[in-house]
């Protein structure tokens, strides 16, 4: 009795330190936002804002006002959007290839998909600047589209094979046995079991595009197709020595709010999706 | 997503004659499915690959394109010969191994009671998932922020550093901050790899040792961890070379400052700050080789492991 509630304890005590590792530097940022810009200039030690130095929501309607910051905003939702869409298109047929049917090659397309997600992302920096500016694609939203779907190919193509090889493909003839076409077969039978896998894979490419930095601040010149994360980190305000630092909290929350909110939203199926490629098999 | 990859290629598998029909079909119907992905990629990654090898070879800058020379291996001589190169990498793997380290122990802790815990498991792994969600710079902000001697607050939480204590000020303690918001920012992610491969550990043999008198370091030691192996390698190899191509925090935090470079930053500078597009090629080349062998240690030295498990038993 006294061994089991000293276990609890244990468990108790780590869920405590779990949360508080996870929500701790969120709160902060969050509370940082709230200062006001006045309190942060002349120094404003500690986690809440002291009292007086409040900003209320000052920071977040001029953040939400600055019209590079609006841009940089459209510019990632639609960049990641068809980034997304296209990569899960593609990776979709290679994943039901290699889950599905026997071909030569299929060990060289998942070594392949294997190092591309190892690769160092600036080493391809220089040569894509040169290679984007020779095409004129440099700065643009094309120009962000591609290297995005190429780097998040592999993730999506290790999740949706691992979530194919799951799906019993005998339903697709037994529903042909049954007097349905191959065609109805496939689209009443597979696509239904085969869509929350390709719903994970989705959210997680959609991650990539909108954390990525790299890309970001080296592909692009102008706020033409700047996304948020490289925006944020050129945000200096109206004084370039002092970084408007409650300001930037408040952009940094906006960025992170609806990224946040998808993870929460699809928490269940991230996880399957994140552990599924490593450990099933 | 190695042992994926392995499941992947099982010859057992194809059981059909390799040379009917069926199988011929098979195969070009497979080839024109994968194709897209496959030259998308290579597209991305094999040809700029080429094209930085071949421009290390000259001396050439966009400032001044006209004068754009060969000088053969000249640029890796320079990058290699030169005490920054060899600091910036020693950063790196610095960061690499600290961090792995650390996210290796915490991670494992945090898995632990996330398989333990029966109530509020929804919260609890819903919540590991925010730091995931958290975009890199934004978190390399809060964290510099937090470090701030003006506007943070670790130092007036730190009992052994004076309030205004300047994180940003020297090597060690910047090098600290980065590695802190790298490792918030990614222990998650370790957690939910081990927590997947803590569920494939057997109850009945836990329960065995149990009974067998073993104490709870020894069923840590002698059961768990050893049945835990793929996963820990999985996980501490996609980390690693993960933490090798740090960037992003470095970037937002100290742009560099106090000598806190790494490999990738020392990169990026060269070709996108400086426009040396032939040193700065050369760079590239040698960071993709080092990553290259980075993983090959790895890989190696986790074989040798697995190799020494399959004798025990």
């Amino acid at each position: 009795m006294g061994k089991s509630l000293k276990a609890n304890l244990g468990t108790i005590l780590g869920c405590a330190l779990i949360l508080i590792w996870c929500l701790l530097p969120v709160a902060w940022i969050i509370s940082l936002s709230f200062k006001s810009q006045e309190a942060v200039r002349v120094g404003s030690p500690g986690f809440f804002p002291s009292s007086g130095g409040g900003a209320g929501w000052s920071n977040y309607s001029d953040v939400l006002q600055d019209g590079q910051f609006r841009q940089a905003i459209f510019n990632s939702i639609g960049i990641s959007l068809i980034a997304t869409l296209l990569s899960v298109v593609i990776a979709t047929l290679a994943a039901y290839a290699i889950a599905r049917l026997e071909f030569k090659g299929k060990k060289f397309v998942l070594t392949t998909a294997l190092v591309i997600a190892m690769f160092p992302v600036v080493s391809l920096v220089g040569p894509l600047f040169d290679m984007w500016r020779a095409f004129g694609i440099y700065d643009t939203w094309l120009g962000l589209i591609i290297p995005y779907m190429s780097f998040t190919l592999p993730l999506a193509i290790w999740t949706l094979s691992a979530f194919f090889r799951e799906i019993p493909w005998e339903m697709e003839q037994a529903a042909q046995v049954d007097g349905a076409t191959s065609w109805q077969a496939f689209r009443k039978v597979i696509v239904p079991l085969a869509a929350p896998g390709v719903f994970t894979a989705a959210i997680l490419t959609f991650f990539f595009a909108w954390n990525d930095f790299v890309f970001g601040i080296s592909l692009t010149s102008t706020e033409r197709a700047r996304p948020i994360p490289a925006a944020l980190s050129f945000f200096v305000g109206d004084d370039p020595f002092n970084r408007p630092s409650s300001l930037l909290a408040a952009g940094a929350v906006v960025a992170t709010v609806p990224i946040v909110v998808l993870v929460l939203f699809f928490q269940r199926k991230i996880v399957a999706g994140l552990t599924a490629g490593a450990v099933k098999g | 997503m190695t042992t994926y990859v392995q499941t992947a290629v099982d010859p057992a598998e194809d059981t059909r004659p390799p040379d009917s029909d069926r199988s011929r079909a098979e195969n070009s119907l497979a080839r024109k499915l994968v194709a897209p992905a496959l030259v998308l990629m290579l597209l991305v990654t094999a040809f700029p690959m080429l094209r930085a090898l071949y421009l290390s070879l000259f001396n050439y800058s966009l400032t001044d394109p006209d004068a754009r020379e060969f000088v053969g291996l000249a640029n890796y001589a320079t990058a290699l010969s030169d005490w920054l190169f060899w600091k910036t990498t020693l950063n790196t793997v610095g960061i690499m191994i600290i961090t792995v380290a650390v996210e290796l122990v915490i991670g494992f802790a945090f898995a632990m009671v996330m398989h333990k815990v029966i109530f509020a498991r929804g919260v609890i792994r819903t919540s590991i998932l925010i730091p995931y969600g958290v975009i890199t710079v934004v978190s390399g902000f809060a964290w510099q922020f937090a470090f701030s001697n003006t506007n943070g607050f670790v130092n007036s939480w730190l009992p052994f550093t004076p309030d205004d204590f300047n994180w940003f000020g020297q090597y060690w303690s910047s090098m600290l901050a980065i590695m802190a918001s790298e490792i918030w920012k990614t222990t998650p992610f370790m957690s939910l790899l081990l927590l997947a491969g803590l569920a494939q550990v057997s109850e009945d043999m836990l329960e065995a040792a149990k009974v067998d008198g073993a104490t709870w370091w020894q069923r840590l030691f002698k059961v768990i961890l050893p049945n835990m192996r793929a996963a820990i390698m999985v996980a501490v190899l996609f980390r690693a070379l993960d933490a090798y191509r740090i960037f992003d925090n470095i970037f937002v935090m100290t742009a560099g400052a106090n000598g806190t470079e790494s490999i990738s930053f020392l990169t990026y500078r060269q070709v996108i700050e400086q426009f040396q597009l032939g040193i700065g090629s050369a760079l590239s080349v040698l960071l993709f080789l080092s990553v290259l062998v980075v993983a090959f240690v790895i890989v190696k030295l986790f074989r040798v492991n697995l190799a020494d498990a399959r004798q025990e038993s």
